[in-house]
């Protein structure tokens, strides 16, 4: 906070300049950002809580087939093409994007810290070559990267865990590098450094436990770009297979009748848009408060 | 300069030999026989043993990474195993789409996002920064197959202002292909815009706070004239930056939307290649885009370094 003499204005201000306004925006922000993290609490429980929810199974017709919304538990989001409940595939379609982003993610970030920390904190050999690897994956346009390994591999969420944790492994490695080649030479390390402390102690606890904040608040908008890139694959057929619903496969499988029954896609479409908005602006909030804190 | 261009170009080319043989590894590192795979668990051992041989699983790796990539360098990217096109040929015919979309899309993004960053930066705070930040997370929650499929119901189906589908080419008139690639390339650009909004957004609020623009303000100039001569220019690095990166992205990124609009591009190449499992086409198709993507990134590089001296001291050291 800046500290105004309250009798004379900065003449370098013009009144009408309202100057850096801190508070206000994040005053407007703290609803979106509970907003957004109930919704998220409503989709992980949802995922969570599928197989006690009273609803039909998911490959079961529940109704009439391409069945406008109705007020019952089944026909809520209405009815797809087959006449099985919407509400009840979107609700499978978490289970799926979220164990395919959240897993992928986190596996990610476990691998790219780890070889972000070594790359940063050993430097030399060590870090020219992981370096080199994380270049070089991410010479790949995303959508590439993941339509190429499909292009091998027999897609089922197994395989779309590891196509996904390969492409976003780099982004936390570059990262944890930067982070930890910033920490890595404070006093703090120097003294560690001086006392006698080994490697693993120097890395695992004197250095990670600073990176690790500012790494993991870049989790929520992966996880986001990772349902994003799932949803995308499976839109193309070449993601979770198909008994499995998926948000993606739902919005293909809905295109072709979106000018009649535009809910078959509108549903799965904003359902992607809430979680995925959600997830960023919580994300954003706490790359805020942790992220690059030594700045 | 010169040995900051020589350092750059040396590394893309290891990149890019890296990149390519981890393209034709692919083949062979894939969990399994890849031609079980493609074939299908029915196949007979002596269909199997075929395809090995004409795919060249049967030779080392390093063998099969340099007869690829002799054979790369002279402009052969080899044949498809559906339709025994040649590959380079195939993506040369499918670039223009692609480009064109990506261009187009790249054009749009700016000329939205740049008035909206402005309207923002001018007044931090406002309800007119909260909305176009607010319309920018939206935006990035938008990926292309959930925005693509609403835009052709809105615009096409119900106003009927835009074709469902189709391309048409710059040859056949350019009102017509116009007409066919603007809703695709809106597609394409919406998540862009909301990126460009966000970055130049930022760096604009960092440059309003320097003191030449202070001064400009104290000596009266209209807060508008100082947004766009004087803050605009020194704030844009970083997006001219991010808008070469794009467009590289989004010479593999239009995958999507070259599938909603059924368009002849690149990126349904591809995804076609895939779902009729021709893994030479995919292979080829994807070493092009990497080359030109690693290209593009590197006379980015090159570029800002010569615009502004301090990334090349830094980079050399």
């Amino acid at each position: 906070m800046t500290v105004v003499d309250p009798g004379v204005g900065s003449p370098l201000q013009p009144a009408d300049d309202p100057g850096p306004r801190l508070p206000a925006v994040r005053a407007h922000r703290s609803w979106l950002v509970a907003l957004s993290a109930g919704w998220l609490a409503l989709v992980v429980l949802a995922a969570v809580l599928a197989p006690v929810l009273p609803l039909t199974d998911y490959g079961q017709v529940a109704g009439p087939p391409r069945g406008k919304p109705e007020l019952s538990l089944d026909g809520l989001l209405g009815y797809d093409v087959l006449g099985r409940s919407m509400l009840s595939r979107i609700v499978s379609g978490a289970q799926a994007s979220l164990l395919v982003g959240v897993v992928s993610g986190l596996i990610a970030f476990v691998v790219g810290s780890f070889l972000g920390l070594l790359a940063g904190f050993l430097r030399g050999v060590v870090d020219t070559v992981i370096s080199f690897v994380t270049d070089t994956l991410l010479a790949f346009p995303p959508l590439v990267m993941l339509l190429a390994l499909a292009s091998v591999l027999r897609p089922s969420i197994g395989t779309l865990i590891v196509s996904l944790s390969l492409l976003m492994t780099p982004t936390f490695a570059r990262l944890a590098r930067a982070n930890t080649m910033r920490w890595a030479s404070r006093e703090f390390v120097m003294a560690a450094t001086n006392m006698g402390a080994g490697l693993p102690r120097l890395m695992g606890r004197e250095v990670l436990p600073n990176v690790l904040p500012s790494v993991a608040a870049y989790l929520p908008v992966v996880i986001a770009a990772l349902i994003v890139a799932e949803g995308s694959l499976s839109f193309l057929g070449l993601g979770v297979p198909a008994p499995t619903p998926s948000w993606g496969g739902m919005i293909n499988d809905g295109q072709d009748l979106i000018s009649r029954f535009p809910n078959l896609v509108f549903v799965p479409a904003a359902t992607i848009l809430l979680t995925v908005l959600a997830l960023n602006i919580v994300g954003d909030r706490l790359r805020v408060r942790f992220g690059e804190r030594t700045r | 300069m010169l040995l900051f261009a020589a350092n750059r170009v040396v590394r893309a080319l290891l990149v890019i030999l890296f990149a390519t043989f981890l393209v034709v590894a692919l083949l062979s590192i894939a969990p399994g026989s890849l031609a079980v795979t493609l074939l299908g668990d029915a196949a007979t051992p002596d269909a199997i043993a075929d395809l090995e041989a004409r795919l060249g699983l049967d030779e080392p790796l390093w063998e099969q990474y340099s007869s690829w990539l002799g054979d790369a360098v002279t402009g052969d990217l080899g044949t498809s195993l559906r339709t025994r096109q040649d590959v380079l040929d195939a993506v040369v015919e499918r670039l223009p789409v692609t480009l064109e979309l990506a261009l187009l899309a790249l054009v749009i993004a700016l000329l939205v996002a740049v008035p909206m960053a402005l309207l923002a930066a001018n007044r931090p705070g406002s309800l007119v920064d909260r909305v176009s930040t607010f319309l920018a997370s939206v935006g990035l929650a938008l990926p292309a197959f959930v925005v693509a499929p609403v835009l052709v119901y809105f615009l096409s189906l119900k106003a009927g202002l835009f074709p469902v589908a189709g391309w048409e080419r710059i040859g056949d008139g350019l009102g017509d292909n116009l007409h066919h690639a603007l809703l695709p390339a809106i597609g394409v650009a919406i998540p862009e815009i909301a990126a460009f909004q966000r970055l130049l957004r930022t760096d604009l609020d960092s440059t309003l706070h320097e003191d030449f623009i202070s001064a400009a303000r104290a000596r009266g100039m209209p807060s508008g004239y100082v947004l766009w001569r004087h803050a605009l220019r020194p704030s844009s690095f970083s997006l001219v930056t991010l808008a070469g990166i794009s467009f590289g992205r989004l010479l593999g990124g239009t995958v999507i939307v070259e599938a909603v609009f059924s368009l002849p591009g690149l990126g349904s190449l591809i995804a076609g290649s895939i779902s009729a499992r021709d893994v030479i086409m995919v292979q080829g198709a994807v070493a092009f885009i990497v080359v030109a993507y690693v290209v593009l990134n590197t006379l980015v590089d090159i570029g800002y370094g010569f615009l502004d001296p301090r990334v090349r001291r830094e980079a050399v050291r």
